[in-house]
């Protein structure tokens, strides 16, 4: 890894409920360096993409950041900046991607002029200037015809291009770190190729850094070069891309690449996890995925697992790293939950 | 199949939605939803349809059950002309033939509790009643994996995976023989998806039932179809066994299909079609192929813009509408008349397609 660009240490975003304190980023460290992909990977309610919103402090009551530090590549906390300068830093320094194209435009403007306005903010550009700059940005992201296209609006426009102007937004003023949130979710599987494809390319010319959050490790095999895999509010695992496909550690890990069905690798039966993530508001203690793992024993009801070292640029949140042989005696699942049962 | 009649039989369905404008609501247009596509789904296999969104998987779905009515076109369910049926004969009918919908969370009657949506269809189809049912909702939960007591539960204090298992439910309640899954593990989770799979594929040999499997994500088709049907603005592209369909894909669209597929395996650098733009409104589909504008065999020409390409036979069992894949019934003099300039030729970039 290059030199570090960002620097997450030990940072919490709570949420305060009516039904409790819901502890959805809690205590996550991690560096991204400069001109990597760094992927974040997990099932929804992991922390992903609230980890994402703390980066650029965009996170809303009743949620707040309680503790823990993001240092920027300057040496700023982010945490603790003023609002003046956080919005210095949003859109210029750190951009994001947002996964719902419709709802992260406005209906009103053309899509022309709301890349533009990322210039005309950050970079007091002309009217003219920004405009012209806009379309050459569009343009660069594939956009067909992009003159013309830039005077529509965004109903005009299919989930695709949408995505396109969004990517626009996003590397206007060529940032160091680009956050794309599932940014090809809500896209149909060759559409999704195309913004891959196109995602991959630009971080080349451009050399921003990208924070990649998804579900899906396929997005993640084909774009990141390091991996972070999250459950229950935590980093579980950690690991250069070839190695956590190769050899993942943690039982959640392992689990997950198991039940995901692979096209041209039929199974009769796939691979499950029971049962389900426990609610935000009541993490259990020790090992939060223990009800679930096949290997758990006393220990991970005991004492919540540090990140163990377990291969060069590899950690995983697992107790298997003292006691490796226990991978050789699964047992069923304690919690079974209602007929997700250890079948 | 195997000389059997097929349980559901699909004859140039068709379903146009009309355009309107103006005060006077004028039609001045129609969206061509499904046109024209003919299949047949045997007695206890599972057709998987993929295709992307707008490609008429869904409303092909609906149409069979008459959730939404078709323009035209023939239905047959046992036989019985399903189009054909009146209010009566129809409710009955949907005894026999049920829907799990994509989106676990609007598809549950919030103010209903799990066991009265669960109940709804044993009361409309009288099949029990009293304490007779109540056991029934009871087993019924159980079966699809959650505890009987969630009976007197809501549908908003369940995840995910769990208000889909209750939509399975309440599927099964009235004992059917054929089950449409429009998207049904789409909305879920890896890890929970794996278990709604497997669930589905449990009922299917415990019951002996038939699905029509929805969806986009050609991975799960993959694993739970025996035949699958690719389907592109309306119309059904390809159709095959699973098995040959993934091995050989012969519709170049297909190809591309299956290539985009992000692969969960940073080793497997490939090669990949990417297709240039989107797919063109349903409303105004290309004429000919209606794949050709974004097509890339290397044979595409004028008559692909000129000439609708058959759905036939390419191998046994093995159907792909594509005038350039050989062998085709539309021979090479009548694609010269159009302005043809390519003669079909095998085309199969199987290095892009798989892993």
């Amino acid at each position: 890894m290059t030199a570090s660009l960002l620097s997450i240490r030990d940072l919490r975003t709570w949420f305060y409920t009516e039904s409790g304190v819901a502890r959805a980023v809690d205590g996550v460290s991690f560096d991204i360096g400069s001109g990597e992909t760094l992927g974040i990977v997990g099932e929804s309610g992991c922390g992903k993409s609230v980890t994402a919103l703390s980066i650029l402090r965009l996170i809303q009551p009743p949620g707040r950041i309680e503790s823990g530090s993001v240092i920027e590549f300057e040496g700023k906390d982010i945490v603790t900046l003023g609002d003046e300068e956080i919005r210095d830093i949003r859109g210029n320094r750190i951009s994001m991607i947002f996964q719902e194209p419709m709802s992260a435009l406005n209906p009103v403007f053309t899509v022309g002029d709301q890349v533009a306005e990322v210039a005309r903010v950050h970079a007091s550009m002309s009217r003219k200037e920004a405009w012209n700059r806009a379309v050459e940005m569009l343009a660069l992201t594939g956009m067909p015809d992009a003159e013309s296209r830039a005077k529509q609006y965004p109903h005009q426009l299919s989930g695709g291009m949408r995505q396109r102007v969004l990517i626009a937004m996003a590397l206007m003023m060529k940032p160091a770190l680009v956050i794309a949130d599932e940014p090809t979710t809500a896209l149909d599987v060759t559409i999704q190729a195309q913004i891959l494809d196109l995602l991959v390319d630009l971080q080349k010319r451009i050399g921003t850094s990208i924070l990649m959050i998804t579900h899906d490790l396929g997005v993640i095999a084909e774009t990141a070069s390091r991996v972070i895999v999250m459950y229950a509010g935590e980093v579980v695992e950690e690991a250069e891309v070839d190695e956590l496909f190769a050899k993942p550690h943690h039982p959640y890990t392992e689990g997950l690449m198991h039940s995901m069905p692979h096209i041209g690798h039929d199974q009769e039966r796939l691979n499950v996890i029971p049962g389900t993530v426990p609610a935000p508001t009541e993490w259990p203690a020790g090992c939060r995925f223990r009800d679930r793992c096949p290997y758990s024993w006393d220990l991970c009801e005991q004492e919540h697992p540090p990140l163990y070292q377990i291969g060069s640029g590899h950690v995983s949140r697992c107790h298997l790293a003292i006691a490796p042989e226990r991978r050789n005696s699964p047992h069923p699942p304690i919690v079974v939950e209602a007929g997700v049962a250890a079948a | 199949m195997n000389g059997t009649a097929p349980l559901v039989s699909v004859r140039n369905l068709k379903k146009e939605f009309p355009i309107r404008k103006g005060v006077l609501s004028r039609q001045v247009g129609a969206v061509k939803a499904v046109n024209d596509v003919s299949f047949d789904v045997a007695r206890g296999e599972t057709l998987g349809v993929v295709g992307e969104s707008g490609c008429g998987k869904t409303t092909t779905g609906r149409a069979i059950l008459r959730l939404i009515e078709p323009t035209s076109g023939d239905v047959r369910f046992e036989g019985r002309d399903v189009r054909a049926m009146g209010t009566s004969e129809l409710r009955s009918l949907r005894r026999e033939m049920q829907i799990i919908f994509q989106d676990p969370v609007s598809s549950l009657n919030p103010r209903m509790s799990v066991g009265a949506i669960i109940r709804e269809g044993l009361t409309i189809h009288k099949l029990a009643e009293g304490a007779a049912a109540d056991a029934r909702v009871r087993q019924l939960l159980q079966e699809v994996g959650l505890r009987p007591e969630y009976s007197n539960r809501y549908p908003h204090e369940f995840s995910g995976g769990q208000r889909q298992r209750i939509g399975i439910a309440r599927a099964l309640s009235v004992e059917p023989k054929f089950i449409v899954c429009d998207e049904p593990v789409s909305a879920l989770d890896v890890s929970v998806q794996a278990q709604v799979i497997n669930l589905l594929e449990d009922l299917q040999r415990d019951h002996d039932l038939t699905y029509m499997f929805i969806a986009h994500d050609l991975s799960v088709v993959e694993h739970i179809a025996d035949r699958v049907a690719v389907m592109y603005l309306g119309k059904i592209v390809e159709l095959a066994t699973a098995e040959d369909l993934y091995a050989t894909p012969l519709m170049p669209y297909t190809q591309a299909l299956l290539s985009a597929v992000p692969i969960a395996d940073p080793k497997a650098r490939k090669e990949r079609i990417i297709l240039k733009g989107d797919v063109p409104s349903p409303a105004n589909p290309p004429s000919g192929c209606v794949f050709h504008p974004r097509c890339h065999h290397p044979a595409k020409d004028a008559a692909c813009a000129a000439i609708v390409p058959p759905l036939e036979e390419k191998t046994p069992g093995h159907f792909a509408a594509c005038i350039k894949q050989p062998p085709t019934t539309v021979t090479w003099e009548q694609q010269k008349e159009v302005g043809g300039v390519h003669p079909p030729e095998r085309y199969l970039p199987l290095a892009a397609v798989h892993a």
